[in-house]
């Protein structure tokens, strides 16, 4: 079986490279309910969000150009804030080892 | 699925808010009997890869695409509870910082991705490892089926939002046919990641995946603790 520590690295990894490269590869159509929206006729009831000056808004980096960096960094970026905070709070709320169960 | 702000009004969004608030309280608490030493860190872990995974929109027939919602992959792996507080962590970061997903629509966002997608699913996977030879290869198809049947459910419960409290002037049916139809198709790329990455995981180190802790008596888990 895999170390542990081995495991938890190739998962990170895989993570970050999804985010940081193979993002730029997404589709840009619309997702489902954003076609639907258009479609049916509701899309443009949409509003920009209060967040949509972000400087990681719709995952780039303000004032980096290249399509593929600013994406990737903004991807990786997304990774290290969710894996601090969820990591964070799951390390909370764990039960220690030294705990009863 | 991310919705915008602006397409559900505003007595509907502070309901999901309060739906999503309760749902995390709860989901706190039933996460501390899922988490422990050795679980937690894969926890965090499948909270990072369901937001990278969310970052590629796979293409679906007519100009459409779709992403993981990512809810049965993380309650197979790391338990529901956790699950709940994994996507939650995962659209707060996308609305706050991304701008995906609207500020007011986060709770709706949290209720539809987080509560029932994940309920959804991992009752759909408890009813099929019950019914599936207990071995680890029933694990991933199980989670595959879960998460196909996850997304059009999610896709159901935006248009029962969108009935109650959408801004537009658009018939609930119409809305209904294209939301479920399109999702039921977005809801096979969720199948297939979550069935590759629940396998790659249940193939590498099947004594963390919560969805198949039912095949180790605690004898086993003493052994693998030792040798981790």
């Amino acid at each position: 079986m895999m170390k542990s520590r081995r495991f938890f690295a190739v998962f990170l990894l895989v993570s970050l490279l999804v985010a940081g490269v193979g993002s730029y590869y997404a589709s840009s159509h619309p997702d489902g309910l954003e076609y639907v929206a258009g479609k049916t006729g509701f899309g443009d009831s949409a509003k920009d969000s209060a967040t949509a000056d972000s400087p990681f808004a719709d995952y780039g980096v303000k004032g980096i150009d290249n399509a593929r960096l600013s994406g990737g960094l903004a991807g990786v970026v997304g990774c290290v804030v969710v894996l601090v905070l969820a990591g964070g709070l799951f390390l909370v709320v764990r039960r220690r080892s030294d705990d009863e169960a | 699925m991310h919705v915008p702000d602006g397409f559900l009004d505003a007595p509907t969004s502070i309901a999901t808010g309060v739906v999503a608030v309760a749902g995390v309280a709860v989901a706190l608490r039933g996460a501390r009997k899922e988490l422990d030493d050795r679980t937690a860190p894969l926890a965090g872990l499948v909270a990072t890869f369901v937001f990278a995974a969310q970052m590629i929109n796979f293409p679906v027939a007519g100009g459409t695409s779709g992403h993981l919602l990512g809810g049965v992959l993380a309650a197979v792996l790391a338990g529901p509870c956790t699950a709940v507080l994994c996507i939650s962590v995962v659209l707060l970061v996308q609305s706050l910082l991304m701008a995906d997903g609207g500020v007011t629509a986060l709770g709706t966002n949290i209720t539809l991705m987080g509560l029932v997608g994940v309920a959804v699913g991992w009752l759909v996977f408890k009813a099929l490892i019950t019914v599936l030879p207990r071995t680890k290869a029933s694990v991933p198809p199980a989670a595959a089926v879960a998460a196909l049947v996850s997304v059009p459910v999610a896709a159901l419960a935006f248009t029962a939002l969108f009935a109650i409290g959408g801004t537009a002037p658009v018939e609930t049916g119409k809305v209904l046919t294209a939301m479920v139809g399109w999702h039921v198709v977005i809801g096979l790329g969720e199948a297939v990641i979550t069935f590759l990455v629940v396998g790659a995981v249940v193939a590498s180190r099947p004594d963390l995946v919560h969805g198949a802790r039912h095949l180790h008596s605690a004898d086993d888990l003493e052994i693998r603790k030792a040798a981790a």
